[in-house]
């Protein structure tokens, strides 16, 4: 693994974002609607007024103008405007990010504690009466969208239960074990929706690779050699099957993200795919471009840190 | 009604034989607005109702938070700039117009010492001035007082081009001048009958000249007060994240005695609007939510898990179809419904009268709005009929087939209407919406009973409601034969409202389809009563011309109205003194909101 190979990548990513930048810019242009509809049915306000504001942010000049003057503020680190919220997008995703990123990574924790050991398990015993189980309800699980698995659980457990809140608030007013208290109540719907939608898809990963492995000469030859069975399968099985397991995970990062906007709406999570939700209904073209560009890196990103760390575990076919 | 029967009912009023609220309630009937109805009353002598408060709370605070939900979040909390009913109602928790519209259209004075009225010299005779005696003693939320510079200020911030605020409609025309510290003097080019339009209800708050004024015009975007409001209002700024959260705590040094209640407030914004009604109405998470667009039915069955109700209140939206008086499918000078074309068969007023007779409106509030919007067809000529509470929409097929056979519309082999080879096949058009869709599957029945054909059409709101002057599916080129939307006079004055029936006012794309005239219609009549209202001192004598002209629109069958849309609302069985007012915004009396322990 060189450095070379590293900058390399990196360099290949740029075009690809500009690329990206683009096919989104044209896309929004062409998609109808303008960010004052809104202002369009309000009899008090005159008509001047909207004329004024499309002018003001540009509204009226053509799309490539338009793209190369928000590609150039771009690359001087201005993210631009939010039409709607009148406020600059890179803030607008700051506030915002770090909430979908707790609650990503919580899910992502809870799909992969979840799924390792129920994946491994479900390997050793082959079409046992657990893998079975384990088998259905993952097919069920990654079968089930968000949308509906988050509707069924606060159903149950907000309106039938009266358990949980089903209204995730941004200014929980409370200190100390309290407040980890409210954040877990009010997290534990949105992360389990997301976690166990992951980690179904995540145990099928586990148990293939796992069953992959478990038939090699080198296994074999482990336990032959009398190794207890437990530390056949710690270090020998899984430390290898693992392998194609963690890339896995880097690079569906990026779906849990997606799938990250729709469960934020439903729960109200503010974070940047509910943003993203709000500014597509808005044509706030800006915070659109902004959220996109963010997820845009992250996939490229991720696709990156896959490879990086698949070349690491395995250096049998790392890029020399 | 004429001037007469007007004079007559203010009559009533006085003596007490009408309540005010009828009054008031048969004026929005006939196309005025609540805030014009009162206003009528003030000039004849009737004094604005200053309700008797049954605030009951006794002392500032100790009230804890006080939650509300607006499914869309508000995106920005300068009042100048607030696009819609989200942002003005954010911004309204921090700022305070000089007055605010109750449900019934009384002014009620907020950050105003009192209303202006002839007796007490707020109103000059001619009509053209209107002085404000400001509140004394009251503060910014940093310390610093308000006073009159404050209210000349936002005069000079909303009129500014520059500026592009959207209150600009309120400022553009007057004048504002400094009396002395606490006292403002308006001037208006023309006698002005409605004077409440500037520093008054959703579009008057005001923000304080000390932060803005180094952010006028091109600057006004970088102001940093635009996202951390300081303002008079009974709650302090806390915080603020666009689309998700407005946050504010207690102004112990609120201008009203024992106000506010709550400890704290806490406008979370996302999400959809039936589980906003959920978490009111149902797990009672949450004490209020805004904007209640969920089927009656639904709302009926979230109201029985008991901890909240739906409150409803009188507004002038009015869900209406539009019967185009061009023609949509005939292109000159690159535009469709061109106002150089006649409509081939819709310019027929036998055919107008059909279609009148064959809209459904007693199915479509019972099957689709319910409570949340009431069948109106008549809501013009005939007050008494509406006070007897017995407005029967006319739906007539009958009659409607035998106009049109006596027009000479003649079903032909496949059943639909035609004279002179031209035949009534309609294109209908609305936006996506599940009640809008189902009133277009009512009225097409109908009408395909009448040997009428009608094809429905659907436009995402976003593009519909747009003014992108690219695309042909906005309701302002109204590319189709019919069309239909909610809209009205909900704004305090109707005189703005009434402008778009004007032959200058043509919608067109001369104008970039900017103009409110949609209907493209033009009547020498209505322009001329128009003119003749504008320059009217007398308010009785003006508010005559309007229901005269609203008459003339219905006669014409410019419009067909379905349904009044009243607001909806849902707040928390425990929550006291919520009376949200359809001409205001919905926080106008958020220093009175308390709840009962």
């Amino acid at each position: 693994m060189s450095r070379t190979y590293i900058l390399r990548r990196v360099l290949i990513a740029i075009p690809s974002l500009l690329g990206i930048s683009l096919v989104l810019y044209t896309v929004l242009a062409l998609a109808p609607g303008d960010p004052f509809g809104e202002l369009v049915t309000n009899p008090n306000v005159p008509p001047e007024v909207r004329i004024a504001l499309r002018e003001k942010f540009g509204l009226d000049d053509p799309v490539w103008i338009r793209y190369v003057r928000w590609l150039s503020a771009m690359l001087q680190g201005d993210w631009g405007f939010s039409f709607v919220s009148r406020m600059d997008v890179d803030d607008l995703i700051l506030q915002r990010l770090p909430t979908t990123v707790a609650v990503i990574g919580a899910a992502q924790l809870l799909a992969i504690t979840v799924a390792i050991p129920i994946g491994v398990l479900a390997a050793t015993r082959p079409y046992s009466v657990f893998d079975q189980i384990a088998n259905t309800l993952a097919f069920v699980g990654f079968s089930l969208p968000t949308f509906f698995t988050g509707l069924l659980l606060i159903l149950i457990f907000s309106v039938q239960l009266d358990w949980l809140p089903f209204v995730y608030r941004s200014d929980v007013q409370a200190t100390g074990w309290k407040w980890w208290w409210e954040q877990f109540r009010q997290s534990i719907m949105p992360v389990t929706v997301l976690g166990l939608f992951q980690g179904a898809a995540l145990v099928r990963y586990v148990r293939s690779s796992v069953l992959d492995v478990i038939k090699l000469d080198y296994v074999t030859t482990a336990r032959s050699k009398g190794i207890g069975e437990p530390k056949v399968i710690t270090k020998h099985v899984v430390r290898n099957a693992l392998i194609p397991v963690v890339t896995l995970v880097a690079l569906q990062l990026p779906v849990v993200f997606g799938g990250a906007i729709v469960t934020e709406q439903i729960f109200r999570i503010p974070g940047i795919g509910s943003l993203l939700i709000s500014a597509i209904l808005a044509n706030d073209t800006p915070v659109i471009m902004g959220v996109t560009f963010v997820f845009s890196c992250l996939v490229v990103a991720f696709n990156l840190i896959a490879d990086i760390i698949y070349g690491w575990l395995d250096p049998r076919i790392a890029f020399r | 009604m004429d001037e007469r029967e007007l004079k007559g009912l203010i009559n009533q009023v006085k003596r007490g034989r009408l309540s005010r609220r009828d009054f008031v309630r048969q004026m929005v009937a006939v196309g005025l607005t609540a805030p014009v109805a009162a206003h009528l009353l003030a000039y004849s002598g009737v004094a604005m109702a200053q309700p008797a408060s049954t605030y009951k709370p006794t002392k500032r605070g100790g009230g804890g938070p006080l939650k509300v939900l607006w499914w869309q979040g508000a995106t920005l909390l300068n009042p100048h700039f607030a696009t819609g009913t989200k942002d003005q109602d954010g911004s309204r928790i921090f700022y305070e117009p000089l007055a605010s519209f109750d449900p019934d259209g009384n002014v009620i004075p907020i950050l105003a010492a009192e209303v202006p009225s002839r007796q007490n010299g707020g109103l000059s005779a001619d009509g053209k001035t209107v002085t404000w005696k400001l509140k004394q003693g009251v503060q910014w939320h940093d310390g610093k007082p308000f006073t009159a510079d404050d209210v000349v200020f936002n005069w000079e911030y909303a009129k500014d081009p520059a500026t592009a605020a959207i209150t600009a409609g309120a400022y553009k025309d007057i004048k504002v001048e400094k009396v002395d510290q606490h006292t403002v003097r308006i001037l208006f080019p023309a006698p002005q009958p409605f004077w409440a339009a500037a520093f008054v209800g959703g579009q008057g708050m005001i923000i304080p000249k000390h932060l803005f004024e180094q952010f006028t015009g091109a600057k006004s975007r970088d102001a940093p007060t635009n996202l951390k409001p300081v303002g008079t209002g009974p709650y302090k700024f806390k915080d603020f994240k666009p689309g998700d959260l407005v946050a504010g705590e207690i102004n112990m040094n609120y201008h009203m005695p024992n106000r506010p209640y709550f400890d704290s407030i806490e406008m979370k914004g996302g999400g959809d609007a039936v589980s906003a009604a959920r978490a009111v109405l149902q797990t009672g998470e949450y004490d209020f939510a805004w904007n209640m667009q969920v089927e009656d039915e639904v709302l009926l069955r979230l109201e029985q898990g008991g901890k909240g109700k739906v409150v409803i209140n009188l507004s002038g939206s009015v869900e209406h179809i539009q019967l185009n008086n061009t023609d949509p499918w005939t292109e000159v000078d690159g535009e469709r419904s061109s106002i150089k074309t006649k409509h081939p068969t819709l310019t027929d007023p036998d055919v107008r009268e059909a279609m009148a007779l064959l809209v459904d409106r007693d199915s479509v509030q019972k099957h689709i709005y319910g409570r949340t919007g009431v069948a109106t067809s008549n809501y013009l000529n005939n007050p008494g009929r509406y006070a007897s509470k017995n407005t029967k929409a006319e739906f007539n097929i009958e009659k409607a087939i035998a106009i049109l056979d006596k027009a000479g519309w003649k079903p032909g082999s496949d059943g639909i209407r035609a004279k002179d080879g031209k035949k009534l096949k309609y294109v209908y058009q609305t936006s996506i919406n599940q009640p809008r869709q189902k009133t277009q599957a009512i009225v097409k029945q109908a009408c395909q009973k009448a040997g009428i054909d009608i094809e429905i059409k659907s436009v995402t709101a976003s593009v519909y409601f747009s003014s992108d002057i690219a695309n042909p599916d906005t309701y302002g080129k109204f590319y189709t034969d019919l069309q239909m939307y909610t809209t009205g006079p909900s704004a305090p004055d109707p005189g703005v409202w009434m402008q778009s029936f004007l032959s200058k006012e043509i919608c067109q794309k001369e104008n970039k389809w900017q103009s409110r005239n949609i209907y493209r219609w033009r009547n020498k009549e209505f322009d001329d009563l128009h003119a003749e209202a504008e320059s009217e001192l007398d308010p009785v004598k003006r508010a005559a011309m309007y229901i005269a002209m609203n008459d003339l629109v219905i006669k014409h069958r410019v419009v067909l109205p379905i349904v009044y849309r009243p607001g909806v609302s849902a707040a928390s069985l425990k929550l006291q003194h919520i009376t949200p007012s359809g001409w205001d915004s919905n926080f106008w009396e958020l220093h009175n909101w308390y709840k009962d322990a």
